[in-house]
């Protein structure tokens, strides 16, 4: 049984001071997304049956790898932060916590990174 | 892990089906019972309510059991009138006061739980120190640097009205324990009523400390953890809206950023 007054229990480690970056970023993001996304989709109609020639020329064109770079920064962005809010809802561990937080950060990181750089790819030649 | 099924001890187990009353006009109750002497699971009790000797409330039906069946049966009771909190439960599925929820809204058997994801005192009765604790966190009292005047602090009509709509919480924490955010992290998550009683101080004209407030609440669990699921103003009994109250906060939040 804790000796701990119910106050010291629910003050815990005081406020992070922090919090509102985050939620901010999520909401910043999810704007961001409206078009990025609809665009995506329209972009992947459009394509749909192209060549791999007319599909590079689209997709690597200035405007083309431009709007699908920062669709998959802006889509990848929020889909950690994301992801972040739902470990932190559902895992109680804090070592499991935090290898899921790192985890969930490489994961996105890699995929923004693979998919930029195919992006580039098609952008440059090569 | 959040825990999604009860632990054995917990889990409930069919009850005593207490011997029917006399009378033509009788309606079934299934409440929820447990003893903390003894090493019993909590099961749920069955009675019948003679409801022409009975007043219009599940109150009412609870006094009735008690008086006239079973005198064993425990909860919290007090004003009868939705304004003390006391006699908050799960009925039908809903958090809400026994005291202001008519047996005629019911339909079918009238199935009565503590509020969920509470330790449990005894049948109906939840351990509420973590969520008073909670709310004394918060400081909810005026808190000034300027000397007191005189008289009282003055407040503008229109100030006066943007406390409409907080000032009647009755801290029955039906909200909070209707949010699965709550629930899931009611540990640290300082939940819908305690966030709507902060933002009665941060939105009150003559409090000086709006700024600590903000800082004391802006934490990815104290504020946060709101996902806007809006069980709780779903659940209160007296019509209020938590959820939109901490939207305010949030809006606080980003206001002093921008």
């Amino acid at each position: 049984m804790s000796m701990r007054t119910p106050l010291k229990t629910i003050r815990y480690l005081g406020s992070a001071k922090d919090g509102t970056s985050h939620f901010w970023q999520q909401r910043l993001t999810a704007v961001a997304n409206v078009p990025l996304v609809i665009g995506f989709v329209i972009l992947v109609i459009m394509l749909s049956g192209a060549t791999h020639a007319e599909f590079v020329a689209t997709a690597g064109s200035p405007l083309g790898a431009v709007f699908l770079i920062a669709a998959v920064l802006s889509v990848t962005w929020h889909m950690r932060l994301g992801m972040q809010v739902v470990i932190e809802d559902y895992i109680h561990s804090e070592g499991l916590k935090i290898v899921l937080i790192l985890g969930n950060t490489f994961f996105t990181a890699a995929i923004a990174l693979v998919s930029v750089f195919s992006i580039l790819k098609l952008s440059f030649g090569g | 892990m959040v825990q999604l099924t009860l632990p054995k001890n917990s889990q409930m187990k069919q009850g005593k089906t207490w011997d029917k009353p006399t009378g033509s006009n009788l309606r079934e109750f299934r409440i929820y019972r447990w003893n903390p002497d003894g090493d019993g699971n909590p099961q749920v009790d069955t009675y019948h309510v003679d409801m022409d000797d009975c007043g219009p409330m599940v109150l009412d039906a609870l006094i009735w059991i008690k008086s006239n069946i079973d005198p064993t049966l425990t909860f919290r009771r007090s004003c009868r009138e939705g304004i003390c909190g006391s006699c908050a439960m799960n009925i039908d599925g809903t958090n809400t006061l026994a005291c202001t929820k008519g047996m005629e809204e019911i339909d079918g058997d009238v199935k009565i739980y503590p509020l969920p994801h509470l330790p449990v005192v005894k049948d109906l009765v939840p351990d509420l120190t973590n969520f008073y604790a909670q709310h004394r966190s918060i400081e909810p009292w005026l808190k000034t640097t300027t000397p007191s005047p005189e008289k009282e602090w003055k407040q503008s009509e229109a100030d006066r009205e943007k406390l409409d709509g907080l000032y009647e919480c009755i801290l029955c924490a039906c909200c909070s324990t209707s949010c699965p955010s709550y629930w899931w992290n009611g540990d640290r998550y300082l939940g819908p009523a305690v966030l709507l009683q902060s933002y009665r101080w941060l939105i009150d004209s003559r409090d000086e400390a709006t700024g600590e407030r903000l800082d004391d609440l802006e934490d990815p669990f104290r504020l946060y953890r709101c996902h806007t699921i809006m069980n709780c103003a779903q659940a209160c009994p007296k019509g209020l809206n938590p959820a939109k109250a901490i939207a305010e906060i949030k809006k606080m939040m980003v206001e002093r950023r921008v």
